[in-house]
């Protein structure tokens, strides 16, 4: 559960930093009249407070899973698995398609169109061809005899790997209601939900090179 | 961001949103109105009704239960497979298709836009998508009665392996529809437990800092920061366990003999489940307690007329508990074989959680200290609650020792403890809750003198109830035991008891037909309450409409707020409560003066 503590006490500090900074020198009984500077955090949009959440419960998950793999491994029965080749294609197709939605972010900054769509586009492509390719890996690997009932490793494998999958299919969802106010020409959405795509998408590229790494190291 | 009017605050030195606010939801229809609402408020009651519903079921099982235990062989339904699942689908349903439902999903939507000052909740969509997420939770969970082989009878802790294997009741649909339901569960609170954070973030009203927040909107947002980090536990072990169950892959499931054969399991942990378990496990304790702190000190405040002692303490514990809720959960786990210096470390740190937990309840007890208290319903359980936690709380004490629980482990102490102090603790203050906000949320008085009825037989029946069973679980009776037969150890007067606990159980039963009744008739023939009938502060007292409208407060304005929740018995003050919307004289005056002087600097600037 290390990898687990670690995370929630990174997160927890936080937070009670955060709060007590707000909270220390207030005194709540006494009458004042609003000011501005009394609302919200920072004036961030709601769906960004909202996306910075989501990520902190999916590290939450991912987090628990790492520790489940840490502790399960230690067991006498675990045969680590060779991770196929294709692996190293699909990080850096993931790679690329990050690359593409920050250019799609830099775009809505300077309301550049081309560079909006363009990085849209990237970025979506990678997402579906990262996909393709990890299920082509799983494809190997079961031909090759790595069943995922046949080992722990291999198990994990699979269930980590999937469910990496599974949150870039729900981020595919947001890409394309994103997609649909870039072409529509809606500046303000576009600009929010690229961003929001931006953050999501180099967030997943993050957990797939701790994941990978997490493997490959075991 | 369209600027929302507020009254009496100049929007000059106010960033704007980079994206405008969506218009809130106007629904047409009634099917729009009442069934696929966007509205906080009905979404509340939408989940209030479930959750209550689902937990009858769970109050009929538990009656089921003690039927057996106080009268066995007299009841040819229930065998022992029966009644291992009437335990486990008792205690699930209990701690999270009801309480945890209840208190964030019920309350958490009703109360937080409305204690905030805001409109709605920020993502109205989403809010409407979790409830019914939550009711298809519901469902599956109930489609598993109905199954062949019925739902699963492994412990609502689920522990594998016999939670999987063949000879416990339900391996069969009934636990894959439980793991099924718990994964739906836990989606659609997700959904939910992203607006309750991010309204109560973002959407305050000007001026409702958050040390000017009520307790109640404290307790449910620290609630919800641990449900959002703990589920996920409960998620990774339920797709293992399914995968363990339904392709066989040996994540928890070691390698075994089960009925006579070899089964294909290999090397799994069962303690690896343990741990994630109760990693969701612990944190969800306070899931339900946090809510129940929170709602319980706005109601002790506003009945004994008196402000909250130590706010900011309380503030500070709520956290501090939520924080450390995390490192203790091995304490459940005292009896796995674990390292004695491992549980010397959690018992330390079960015994520190303690330390903000009286704080709090030493705050309550003053804020009772010479207050011109109202022994109202909602105040009669309130009073009730800190009594029951109180107690509950101190057995915790002797549990979280390691020497201590080791004896006492799987036996009727711990069942005593933990539904002191997490069942009928928070069971009280959901009550008192219901009673305290009935009038906003109706628009009528419930009837008094039912309601103290209801109180008197609830509180000294749960005492009837749970009290004996400390001196069983001294004796040494186990728990989760179908029929006990003669033993050495447990003494004649154990079946006494028994019988003595059923009986009381079945009149606290009988008693909340009471409460049902007399919140649907007073639904219709209650007096009408007014919008203020406790006189309290929060802003929920103060919305122009009761029941309130959707978007809550004045069509063109939001409230502004100007002190905390708490101004009751100020001195010299011509009433004796202050709601959180109302400036002191000195700042209705300094303000007509800025407005004349800001006139004032437009005409010669232009």
């Amino acid at each position: 559960m290390t990898a687990t503590l670690i995370f929630l006490a990174l997160l927890m500090g936080a937070v009670v930093w955060w709060l007590v900074r707000q909270t220390i020198n207030v005194k709540p009984w006494v009458a004042s009249a609003p000011s501005g500077a009394q609302q919200g955090v920072g004036f961030l949009a709601p769906p960004k407070v909202a996306l910075g959440v989501l990520l902190a419960v999916i590290t939450s998950l991912f987090a628990l899973f790492i520790s489940a793999y840490s502790i399960r491994m230690e067991l006498s029965d675990w045969r680590p698995l060779p991770e196929p080749d294709l692996l190293w294609v699909n990080t850096a197709i993931l790679f690329v398609g990050s690359l593409g939605l920050q250019w799609a972010w830099r775009g809505a900054a300077r309301e550049q169109w081309p560079a909006i769509r363009g990085g849209l586009v990237v970025g979506g492509g990678c997402a579906l061809a990262f996909m393709a390719g990890q299920v082509l890996a799983w494809q190997g690997l079961a031909a090759s005899g790595y069943l995922v009932a046949s080992n722990p490793a291999n198990s994990f494998f699979y269930v980590l790997t999937g469910l990496h999958v599974l949150h870039l299919l729900g981020g595919l969802v947001a890409l394309a209601r994103t997609s649909g106010h870039a072409w529509a020409g809606a500046l303000a959405k576009t600009r929010l939900g690229v961003e929001l795509c931006a953050v999501y998408w180099h967030f997943l590229f993050v957990v797939w090179l701790i994941l990978f790494g997490l493997m490959l190291s075991t | 961001m369209a600027q929302v009017a507020h009254d009496a605050v100049t929007d000059a030195d106010l960033r704007p949103f980079e994206v405008a606010e969506e218009p809130l939801y106007h629904p047409k229809t009634f099917i729009g109105k009442y069934i696929w609402s966007q509205d906080a408020k009905i979404i509340a009651i939408q989940y209030g009704i479930t959750a209550i519903g689902i937990g009858l079921v769970a109050l009929v099982l538990s009656i089921l239960m003690r039927l057996q235990l106080g009268f066995p062989e007299s009841f040819s339904l229930i065998d022992p497979a029966n009644y291992l699942q009437f335990v486990t689908m008792h205690g699930m349903i209990m701690v999270i298709y009801l309480l945890t439902a209840l208190f964030l999903g019920g309350f958490g939507n009703y109360l937080i836009p409305l204690m905030c000052g805001a409109r709605d909740m920020v993502f109205p969509y989403v809010n409407m998508i979790s409830y019914w997420v939550y009711l298809a939770a519901v469902l599956i969970l109930v489609a598993s009665f109905f199954v062949p082989g019925g739902p699963t009878g492994a412990g609502w802790t689920l522990y594998p392996p016999q939670a999987v294997i063949g000879g416990t009741p339900g391996t069969g649909a009934g636990i894959i529809l439980m793991l099924i339901s718990l994964c739906v569960f836990i989606v659609g609170f997700t959904m939910g437990g992203l607006n309750y954070v991010v309204t109560v973030l973002q959407a305050r009203t000007r001026g409702m800092t958050l040390m000017r927040l009520p307790l109640t909107v404290w307790g449910i947002f620290m609630a919800t920061v641990l449900a959002l980090l703990a589920f996920p536990a409960l998620f990774v072990s339920c797709i293992m366990m399914i995968l363990d169950r339904l392709i066989g892959t040996s994540f928890f499931m070691p390698a075994m003999i089960a009925e006579g054969m070899q089964t294909a399991y290999d090397g799994g942990s069962p303690i690896l489940f343990q741990h994630l378990f109760w990693f969701f496990g612990h944190p969800e304790v306070y899931i339900v307690a946090l809510p129940a702190f929170g709602i319980v000190s706005d109601v002790l405040a506003t009945h004994a007329r008196k402000n909250i002692f130590g706010y900011r303490m309380m503030v500070w514990a709520i956290v501090a508990i939520g924080a450390l809720s995390f490192i203790v959960w091995a304490h459940h786990m005292y009896v796995s074989g674990m390292n004695p210096y491992f549980g010397f470390f959690f018992a330390t740190t079960t015994l520190i959680i303690a330390v903000p937990t009286a704080i709090k309840v030493y705050n309550w007890v003053l804020t009772l200290w010479r207050g011109n208290i109202q022994l109202t319903v909602p105040m009669l359980f309130a009073i009730g609650f800190i009594f029951t936690f109180i107690n509950g709380g101190l057995t915790g004490l002797f549990l979280g020792n390691v020497t201590v629980d080791l004896p006492l482990s799987d036996t009727y102490f711990v069942v005593a403890h933990f539904h002191m102090v997490m069942a009928v603790s928070p069971v009280l203050v959901v009550f008192g809750a219901i009673y305290h906000w009935y009038p906003k949320i109706t628009g009528r008085m419930f009837d008094e003198t039912l309601g103290k009825i209801h109180f008197w037989i609830t509180f000294l029946g749960t005492y009837a109830i749970y009290y004996p069973m400390h001196y069983l679980g001294f004796e040494g009776v186990p728990r989760r035991y179908y029929a006990y037969g003669e033993t050495a150890f447990m003494s004649e007067s154990a079946q006494d008891l028994n019988v003595a606990i059923s009986i009381a159980a079945i009149v606290v039963a009988l008693a909340q037909v009471i409460f049902i009744y007399n919140v649907i008739k007073s639904l219709f023939s209650g007096e009408k309450a007014g919008h203020n009938p406790w006189k309290a502060t929060t802003l929920e007292w103060q919305t122009p409409h009761t029941p309130p409208r959707h978007g809550n407060f004045d069509e063109d304005k939001l409230p502004s707020v100007y002190r905390w929740a708490y101004d009751y018995g100020v001195p010299g003050a011509k009433e004796d409560f202050i709601p959180q919307n109302v400036p002191s004289e000195e700042m209705a005056a300094a303000r007509a003066q800025g407005e004349t002087s800001a006139q004032g600097e437009t005409k010669a600037d232009g």
